[in-house]
């Protein structure tokens, strides 16, 4: 039987390589995916009945809250991992995927509030939506402030782990915040079920889902190098890499 | 078991008895951040009824911070809690007995002095009874999610305003169905339900925060 070694990749070593080869891949698709969505988005989306032009804001904002709770999902995941396992990788991802994820939140947040003014009237409402999505963005800056406060790697890690552990409750409760309380940001219009929206908006939407997806995988990758660097510092293979030694 | 959660609740009373200062600092500090209110908003009977309860229960909430630093650090400096880990009983059940002594030394004196805070904002008796029961389920939880912060600070440079940036977003919730309930309670509904998830959020914490601040203990003292 052919022996596979699962485990090649989980080392620093190995994949400095392969996220060094990936980024390319993850940066190019992201463009293109962002040039595709924003023309489909743009000009191929008809105009909404209710909301006229305003509601192409939703092309950024929906994609970006998608991923600032599925990123800290996947941040806390490899946080745990990483305390579990003590596989220095794991914690090295959590680190590099924070800041992405708080600037998805961000522009959640800050697209949100574009998108109220003409809608609601306000740039901001106290809704339960928008109040978890702003507690998830004092979580990441808690994590990547907790992290940065403590000298000893290590020990950063680990503690940044288990307070993302923690945190990851608020999830669930951004998720379902407008079933369980009926507030003023609108439910989900895209179920398991179907969905009442125009297929040209669909297309636009899960493609512009899928170039931050993209983007957000190149940039901790990208992250992920220069923690790999930092940390390995004084090994030999970094000083024998040839980006390195130049 | 309940005999080590008694022996760690006793010692810290007795400890915090001894330096009865840093209690009445905690104190000191709700009731006046609650009496600045008035003077900054003006004292228009309506609108200060109207505040009352987000006004205690923010106070509430940036007192127990004040006094997070030092459910550990006093035993992390000399040497106490590393004997602590060491004892072959449950970590858990200690640092359950310290949250409690906690609880009882900066929480319980803020539940007791706050329905002679809401009467200075012209409370009526019904919301205080349900403000002090709220902060009676509340409290408990701030310094339990509390301790997490304290634990994984340990030690850390600047680890007092690290520990509210890290504790105040998990309190939200806490803050949310406290206030809540008293401006159920002011405006005629139903305020049950949100003491209901009060105590539903406070059996969580009981059951879950105590062992995350040992691992948290751990993590900080290896």
């Amino acid at each position: 039987m052919l022996a596979i070694n699962w485990f090649k990749y989980s080392a620093p070593t190995t994949f400095y390589g392969l996220a060094g080869r990936l980024v390319p891949w993850f940066a190019g698709a992201s463009v293109i995916l962002f040039v595709a969505g924003l023309y489909i988005g743009f000009f191929v989306a008809p105009t909404d009945a209710v909301q006229s032009e305003a509601y192409r804001i939703m092309f950024i904002h929906v994609p970006a809250s998608i991923l600032s709770m599925f990123i800290y999902l996947v941040m806390a995941g490899y946080a745990a991992l990483g305390l579990i396992f003590n596989t220095r990788l794991s914690s090295m991802m959590a680190t590099a995927l924070a800041p992405t994820g708080a600037l998805f939140t961000f522009i959640a947040l800050w697209s949100g509030a574009l998108w109220g003014k003409p809608m609601w009237g306000a740039w901001w409402v106290w809704d339960a939506r928008l109040t978890s999505e702003l507690i998830l963005l004092f979580l990441y800056l808690g994590f990547i402030s907790l992290h940065a406060s403590i000298d000893d790697p290590r020990r950063a890690d680990r503690a940044a782990a288990l307070l993302a552990i923690v945190g990851s409750v608020n999830v669930p409760i951004i998720y379902f915040s407008v079933k369980w309380w009926n507030t003023l940001h609108q439910g989900a219009t895209i179920k398991f079920s179907g969905t009442s929206m125009h297929v040209a908006m669909q297309q636009a939407l899960f493609t512009m889902l899928l170039a931050c997806w993209a983007y957000a995988v190149a940039m901790a990758l990208l992250r992920v190098r220069s923690i790999i660097l930092e940390r390995e510092r004084t090994t030999q293979w970094v000083q024998d890499l040839p980006e390195v030694r130049s | 078991m309940f005999g080590l959660l008694g022996l760690v609740v006793r010692r810290d009373l007795v400890l915090a008895m001894r330096r009865r200062a840093d209690v009445l600092t905690t104190l000191i500090f709700f009731i006046m951040v609650v009496s600045l209110f008035p003077l900054g908003v003006g004292p228009e009977p309506e609108m200060l009824r109207k505040m009352a309860p987000g006004v205690v229960w923010v106070a509430a909430l940036l007192s127990s911070m004040l006094s997070l630093g030092r459910m550990f650090s006093a035993d992390y400096q000399d040497g106490t809690l590393e004997q602590m880990l060491l004892v072959p009983q449950s970590l858990s059940v200690l640092v359950l007995g310290k949250i409690l002594a906690h609880w009882m030394v900066s929480g319980l004196p803020l539940v007791l002095m706050a329905p002679v805070l809401g009467l200075q904002f012209d409370m009526t008796a019904q919301a205080l009874g349900v403000l002090v029961l709220g902060l009676l389920l509340g409290t408990p939880i701030l310094s339990m999610i509390g301790a997490v912060g304290a634990a994984l600070t340990l030690g850390l440079r600047g680890g007092g305003v690290l520990v509210s940036l890290l504790v105040l977003p998990l309190c939200i919730p806490v803050l949310i169905f406290g206030s809540g309930a008293v401006e159920a309670a002011i405006s005629g509904m139903n305020y049950a339900s949100h003491l209901a998830l009060l105590a539903a959020i406070l059996l969580l914490a009981l059951v879950f925060t105590p062992w995350v601040t040992a691992q948290a203990l751990r993590i900080s003292m290896e």
